[in-house]
């Protein structure tokens, strides 16, 4: 009954979904107020109903229910908890109706706080949603409804895969849809300002803390899915230029040339066509990725779903939403009048440059993801594209970003004085000098790439402290008084310095992965491993029940000079009902050194196979992807993002001027 | 979504729950090993979704592996290595593509891409430099509009 209701709930969803993208969009070209009221209520609902599906779904995976196919093919009754509801989402039919229900939780979002947004725009806003809604609402109701049951349901379900229960895993899917979907929202206010003809600083003002919050959302997913990656895969890999990574780094890397060139929509009403071409070109990377995963297009037999309908039917949404929307940027963009101008030395050119760098480095790896598939298709020989290309043709590209970051907030707009900015950045480059000759020093005949990889974060995180004492005049005023500026600095600037420093400690623990050492051995019990200073002792291996699985448990101790530092549990399991084996990795985080240690099979004479490794300022990736969603946090926290007084009074004086 | 897919290439080499360079795979010589490893990662694993020979555990990889050892062992040098198996193989188990007409597009293309978006980015600043004298400013509601907006953000 419950299962019943809820799809339902999603094919009223629908029929609400059609009614939020036309009624809207004709009352706001009419400028009849009735018409384009129906869209907040029609977000909301809509929002309800998918969370009625949603719910609907959940409460099959946590009962059990195995009259229903999808949880019989992604659900045990002995899976704990938390994975009978991240199984939900674990599978292409949930995954595609959490997409959807996030989809109409933005618009839900847009519903409740666009009360300041001029009603045209807010109108028109709602529908895109809601078209986007349809369309999605449409393939998942047509070519993959979780909903459909079976009349002869089994004793128990087959299970999620093993390597899927994990927490970090849990987590990892719904963070990166808010980062995906949320983009929708700019598309939406693109979409909506290529209606209406007109951009300006407000809808820059109203269109960033909603990229800014997807951004954050897309790089926390990022990020879990690595750190998932190198703790669970057994040899400490954390990124692998996989076509199904590409697909959410590429809207991070446009994404984040949104954010930047919103910002000079915002303060110097220039760039706008740009901007909205951003908006448009990042969501549409988006929707690229939901193809590129859910159509089964990336290669045979491991992608999910193996049904041309499926792929057919995403590749047609993708031809209706780029199409459609670049066709409307091309005839109206050109329209669009840009304000202010700048010299090439600028503020803006530095974010001009920073776009340029952050496009093309996404079209590279756009490149490389789809160039085999490309050649593929034209009967051109099969070729492979692997980390050696985008390590050649990526890299290289980000060494110019990471100067243009510590140098381009200390160009002032308009015109900038680059000599200047250089001289104030001699910190940054003594930084940069002294990290660079440590490290050479340190790790004397090993990659240099490395060490300059090093200096170059270096000099990006102290660009970042320049900027900030120029802010508050350290040492050039009384400290007092620095003090007092420290405080009133708005809160965008802490944003954007913590985010620098982020990108630079991520930059550092990429660079450093370089200086990373390996041991793979058979160790017999009781003897040890020598790895990195530290001396690894196999103790014991226990077998040990899980609640799904039997797992043999390793006990390492490690000591450094005799002192016992560390006992580690690494350990392999077996999960009975997918007959699989995954291994947990026994990982001792630091802030100079990861120790990892991942136990392998047995030789069957007393040994196991231990995968030891250091690795220096590993977890430096994770966290300084941490700190740069904090940064995008904390700048969303911005008093002038908040809606208060002044901002009725803002809206007034929009609705005032769009008469 | 990267995860979900590595779980299912895991899934596919499961039924040998080995992982990747296995001690007894290894030659006796530290010199020849690492040039093994070092070749090893630019070797596609082609039964599995991108992964090279040196992260895969299956079974495939492991015979590739041992082959490019035997030819090392042999006295091959790393090209003559290289070219044993991409004969045997195939050039799609190069995860490096080779610079050649077929992949041209795909090797100069991000050159030419900062080049035509530099270019672009350089004439718009200037046309829009050039247009300013002409360019009209805001209307008076417009102008009302941004002050209410900076006196906010000022506040």
């Amino acid at each position: 009954m419950i299962i019943e209701l809820g799809h339902f709930a999603l094919i009223l969803a629908l029929a609400v979904a059609l009614v939020q993208s036309v009624v809207p969009v004709i009352g706001a070209a009419r400028h009849d107020h009735a018409w384009m009221a129906v869209a907040r209520p029609a977000a909301l609902a809509q929002f309800l109903l998918v969370g009625l599906a949603m719910a609907a779904l959940t409460f099959a995976y946590v009962t059990s229910d195995f009259t229903v196919i999808n949880v019989i093919q992604n659900s045990h009754t002995d899976k704990p908890l938390l994975y009978k509801v991240s199984g939900v989402w674990g599978n292409h039919e949930g995954s595609m109706l959490l997409w959807v229900f996030i989809l109409a939780l933005c618009s839900a979002a847009v519903a409740i706080f666009s009360g300041n947004l001029p009603r045209e725009l807010r109108a028109r806003v709602l529908a895109v949603q809601g078209m986007i809604s349809v369309g999605f609402l449409l393939f998942i109701l047509f070519t993959s409804n979780p909903f459909l049951r079976t009349a002869n349901p089994p004793m128990n379900g087959h299970g999620l895969n093993p390597v899927l229960q994990d927490p970090g895993l849990a987590f990892h899917p719904p963070f990166l849809y808010l980062g995906y979907v949320g983009f929708s929202v700019s598309f939406a206010f693109a979409v909506a300002a290529l209606i209406e003809g007109r951009v300006d600083a407000a809808w820059a003002r109203w269109v960033r803390p909603w990229a800014l919050a997807s951004w954050c959302a897309l790089t926390v997913g990022i990020a879990l899915g690595s750190w998932w990656a190198y703790y669970t895969l057994g040899w400490g890999g954390w990124w692998f230029w996989d076509p199904v990574e590409n697909a959410s780094f590429m809207p991070w890397l446009v994404g984040t040339a949104l954010i930047h060139s919103a910002i000079v929509v915002e303060k110097r009403d220039t760039l706008k066509s740009w901007t909205i071409l951003l908006a448009i070109i990042t969501f549409s990377l988006s929707l690229v990725g939901t193809f590129l995963v859910r159509s089964g297009v990336l290669t045979s037999v491991h992608a999910f779903a193996v049904d041309p309908a499926r792929g057919t039917f995403i590749l047609l949404l993708l031809l209706v939403a780029i199409g459609g929307s670049l066709s409307l940027y091309a005839a109206r963009a050109p329209a669009l009048q840009s304000g202010g101008v700048f010299a090439p030395i600028s503020r803006e050119g530095a974010l001009v440059l920073n776009n340029v760098l952050l496009t093309s480095a996404a079209a590279t790896v756009f490149l490389g993801t789809l160039y085999p598939l490309f050649l593929d298709a034209v009967g051109g020989p099969k070729i492979t594209v692997g980390p050696p290309y985008f390590d050649t043709t990526f890299g290289p590209i980000m060494v110019p970003v990471l100067i243009a970051v510590a140098g381009g907030p200390l160009l002032a707009w308009k015109r900038g004085d680059l000599l200047g900015a250089m001289q104030r950045l001699w910190i940054a480059f003594a930084a940069a000098l002294l990290v660079g000759l440590g490290c050479l020093y340190a790790t004397y005949g090993g990659p240099v790439l490395a060490v300059l990889g090093l200096a170059l974060a270096a000099f990006t995180a102290m660009g970042a402290v320049v900027e900030w004492t120029d802010r508050v005049k350290l040492f050039r005023i009384p400290l007092g008084e620095s003090a007092r500026r420290a405080l009133h600095l708005p809160r965008s600037a802490y944003g954007m310095t913590l985010a620098h420093i982020g990108l630079a400690v991520s930059a550092a623990g990429i660079a450093a992965a370089a200086f990373s050492v390996e041991r793979i051995e058979v160790v017999k019990l009781g003897a040890t491993l020598d790895i990195g200073g530290y001396t690894m002792r196999l103790a014991k291996v226990d077998e040990i029940p899980g609640p799904n699985f039997v797992a043999e448990d390793a006990t390492v101790e490690v000591t450094r000079n005799g002192a016992l530092v560390w006992v580690a549990h690494p350990q392999r399991r077996f999960f009975e009902v997918q007959q699989q084996t995954t291994s947990l990795t026994a990982i001792r985080s630091g802030v100079f050194a990861d120790l990892y240690i991942a136990v392998g099979e047995s030789d069957g004479q007393g040994g196991w196979t231990i995968r030891a490794y250091h690795k220096p300022l590993i977890s430096w990736i994770w966290l300084g992807a941490l700190i740069m969603a904090g940064g995008g946090i904390v700048s969303l926290s911005d008093r002038r993002w908040r809606i208060g007084a002044a901002a009725r009074q803002r809206g007034a004086a929009v609705a005032q001027a769009a008469e | 979504m990267r995860p979900l897919l590595a779980a299912l290439a895991l899934a596919a080499s499961l039924a040998l729950p080995a992982m990747a360079v296995e001690p007894n795979e290894r030659l006796a010589d530290p010199v020849l090993e690492a040039r093994a490893r070092t070749l090893s990662k630019g070797l596609r694993c082609m039964v599995c979704q991108n992964e090279s020979i040196d992260e895969s555990g299956a079974d495939l990889a492991r015979d590739v592996r041992l082959k490019l050892r035997e030819r090392l062992t042999a006295g091959d040098s790393d090209a003559a290595a290289m070219q044993f198996i991409v004969a045997r193989y195939g050039k799609f188990v190069l995860l490096n593509p080779p610079v050649e007409p077929a992949t041209y597009v795909l090797w100069f293309s991000p050159v030419v891409i900062l080049g035509l978006a530099g270019t672009g980015i350089a004439l718009t600043i200037r046309r829009q430099r050039r247009a300013a004298a002409a360019a009209a400013p805001l209307d008076p509601a417009e102008q009302t509009r941004l002050a209410a907006l900076m006196q906010e953000s000022d506040s």
